[in-house]
């Protein structure tokens, strides 16, 4: 009984300890990764959902394909992949660190031939004064030897960067730090956004779920600006911040600039900048009125719903505006406005007028052409909003991640052993990586050992 | 002079470089293999200088930023990159014969650039205003570039390993002038090795400038997706090496994949999905 539920967690450690499953995983990530790039996640456009099958629809949502990084197995993956490589480390660790504080001292005969690198040496002086000048040629030209004496002959051994063995455990490590800082963050932080309108300020922002999160304090905007290329792109948006307790502005926190890529931080919460607009309500329109008849033509103000009537009976009545017309008419672009123009004694005639083109208003051919001319309402700044507390545990898992790659990589244990016996010395030498470069050491090493005087 | 007219003498220069190569491979001319090598090599040095002199021209019409921010500029040094690192392997193994499989990758970027792209200098739109722009893109790309060396080599690999397979007896041939499949198998390895850690560096400072400008260091976005699926198929090919019944011809493959995986995320991402980097979709 009791072997069979050894053999059966053994089966199971050997299972989470196996590299196969390591290959498994990552080939199973990376695979099972795409679909989240290829299907929309989050909020799914209605344009999708009338392109798909019902049936398939189903089938996806039920498989999370929605929300994929956090269904259920993909985040069952990421736990496997977790205890994979603490089971793998877990495994090797003792080997390694009985590597590094107990190294091989003494070789053995057995081991001599196994040896790619090897030089001898003769020499005519006692083996104890060999030992001594061999000691001090190690220290001297590679690292400090530890001398074991054995069966009448002088083991010497030296090595550099034995604790390079545990790069590649940094890298394991670094991993599951980085996934600690993610759920961190996913447990105590948010993601939110929020608009503010210049002139005014805000005291809760608004998660993408629609939760609205209380701040704890205000975040005032006296200003909002952008400057644009000379092609039309924009080259720099900028938002004057200011955050207020109780009201009263904050020391060191009064009339900040943000851009985009210059973000504010204020008590673990910050504030990035990401979009702008104008407010859609509020301010006065502005409208002209020009008569084919000749005569200067007439500016003046409406607010929306507001009407006008002219000398010659005739109504407009400002139905609504729109500060970017493109989302409704993709062939046209910049503000409108909707109007509702009623001449005297006959039905109401709807239509649309763009501030960016007055030409078609005119080409209308009625007596009298009205034009847009924008309007004053005010900017509004639109804010990224993020707090993440564990976003430092990342940075440290990422900083762990480089350096351990880094160690694995480019640094290798590298062992040197001098057997001393009568008469002759023979050197060994054996790195854990990048042999060819070791090789050349040695080479070097070789070199001066036969040029030793005894 | 300005840089176009460089970048198409580059561009010259590889299509040189790589015709002496093939005919080195036809003619085992060890000196047509030579003259591929520093070919190749001037080419690089007159790419260097027009990437500086595009860099200048960009602050002479009042831009001023580094030649990094669309999808000519990105392809341009990528093939930059290459040559770089088919350099770097060059210098230290001193196999000539890789070249015939690595300055392709750099003149299809190459001639794709100068004649398939918009080259005209743009303004940096205010996401890319950034210094992390350049340590983003720079380790990305030499990451980019050392795995499509490394894709190279696994090619010649998988040629090589056939060609042993179905002749016992190695007489002549062009396969002959290959290095041995333990060679390739090695060199495969190191360039990986070169490439994984700047990948990582690459993913690691778009995160850490994600977070900077937008306040999340992750967020699933196609191109880091795509950026995570490359990491994972290399560090499946880095395990896989120390793993039994998965070195030699799978690891090769596992190579080529994950330039395939590489490409994709690189143009692939632009092209069919819609994200954060902007540049690209073939505008």
């Amino acid at each position: 009984m009791s072997t069979a539920n050894r053999s059966f967690s053994q089966t199971i450690w050997d299972f989470f300890c196996s590299l196969k499953l390591t290959i498994a995983l990552l080939i199973s990530l990376a695979l099972t990764s795409i679909i989240g790039t290829v299907l929309p996640q989050g909020q799914i456009p209605p344009e999708y959902v009338a392109q798909i099958s019902q049936a398939k629809l189903q089938i996806y949502s039920k498989l999370g394909f929605f929300d994929m990084y956090h269904s259920w197995w993909f985040i069952a993956l990421l736990y496997i992949f977790s205890i994979n490589l603490t089971c793998c480390s877990i495994k090797r660790l003792p080997h390694v660190f009985k590597f590094i504080s107990e190294p091989m001292l003494v070789l053995a005969d057995s081991m001599r031939n196994s040896f790619a690198l090897k030089q001898e040496i003769t020499f005519a002086t006692s083996s104890d004064a060999a030992r001594e000048k061999l000691s001090q040629f190690l220290q001297e030209s590679f690292s400090a030897p530890v001398v074991t004496e054995q069966d009448g002959e002088f083991h010497l051994f030296a090595q550099k960067s034995a604790w390079s063995r545990l790069g590649v455990y940094v890298v394991h490590l670094s991993i599951l730090v980085i996934f600690i800082g993610a759920i961190i963050g996913s447990l105590f932080g948010y993601k939110a956004y929020v608009n503010i309108v210049e002139g005014t300020g805000i005291t809760s922002v608004q998660e993408r779920s629609g939760k609205e999160v209380p701040l704890g304090f205000e975040v005032f905007c006296s200003k909002f600006d952008v400057d644009f290329y000379t092609n039309g792109a924009p080259k720099e948006f900028r938002s004057i911040l200011t955050v207020k307790e109780n009201g009263q502005p904050v020391s060191g926190y009064q009339d900040i600039k943000i851009i985009v890529n210059k973000p504010l931080t204020y008590k673990g919460i910050t504030f990035y900048q990401s979009s702008y607009g104008k407010a859609e309500e509020g301010g006065e329109h502005f409208f002209s009125v020009s008569y084919r008849s000749g005569g200067a033509p007439e500016r003046f103000p409406l607010i929306a719903g507001a009407e006008k009537t002219f000398k010659n009976g005739t109504t407009l009545k400002l139905i609504e505006t729109t500060e970017e017309i493109s989302r409704f008419m993709p062939d046209y672009s910049g503000p409108a406005a909707r109007i509702e123009v009623t001449r005297k004694g006959q039905a109401p005639a709807t239509f649309i007028i763009f501030q960016k083109f007055p030409e078609i208003s005119a080409q209308r051919g009625d007596e009298m052409t009205f034009s847009y001319e924008g309007s004053n309402a005010k900017m509004f700044t639109g804010l990224q909003v993020a707090k993440d507390p564990g976003v430092w545990t990342v940075w440290l898992g990422c900083t762990l991640m480089v350096v351990g790659i880094f160690i694995a990589f480019f640094m290798s244990h590298k062992r040197v052993w001098i057997v001393v016996s009568k008469g002759r010395a023979r050197m060994y030498g054996n790195a854990s990586k990048n042999q060819a470069a070791f090789s050349m050491q040695f080479e070097t090493l070789s070199d001066k050992l036969k040029e030793l005087k005894f | 002079m300005t840089s176009s007219m460089l970048f198409n003498v580059t561009t010259f220069a590889y299509l040189v470089s790589m015709l002496a190569f093939f005919a080195f491979l036809a003619g085992k001319n060890k000196n047509l293999g030579l003259a591929g090598s520093w070919i190749a090599f001037a080419g690089l040095a007159i790419q260097t200088a027009a990437i500086g002199l595009r860099w200048k021209e960009s602050y002479d019409i009042g831009f001023g930023h580094a030649p990094l921010s669309n999808l000519y500029e990105s392809v341009v040094f990528f093939s930059w990159t290459i040559i770089l690192i088919y350099l770097l392997i060059d210098l230290k193994y001193k196999y000539r014969v890789i070249g015939a499989f690595v300055v392709p990758f750099a003149l299809l970027g190459m001639a794709w650039a100068q004649l398939g792209l918009n080259t005209g200098i743009e303004p940096l739109v205010p996401a890319l205003q950034s210094n992390w722009l350049l340590y983003h893109v720079i380790t990305c790309f030499l990451g980019y570039a050392a795995f499509a060396v490394a894709c190279g080599i696994s090619i010649m690999y998988l040629i090589k390993a056939a060609h042993d397979e179905s002749s016992s007896s190695s007489s002549g041939g062009v396969i002959a002038m290959f290095p041995s499949t333990r060679v390739l198998d090695d060199l495969n390895y190191r360039a990986i090795m070169i490439g994984f850690p700047l990948l990582t560096l690459g993913i690691i400072t778009g995160a850490a400038w994600a977070n900077y400008a937008w306040g999340t260091y992750w967020s699933w976005d196609p191109k880091e997706t795509w950026s995570l699926i490359v990491w994972f198929v290399y560090a499946a090919f880095l395990h896989a090496r120390i793993t039994k019944g998965w070195v030699g011809k799978r690891a090769a493959w596992l190579s080529i994949i994950g330039f395939a995986a590489t490409i994709f995320c690189y143009l692939g991402v632009n092209l069919f999905l819609s994200g954060l980097h902007s540049y690209g979709g073939g505008k």
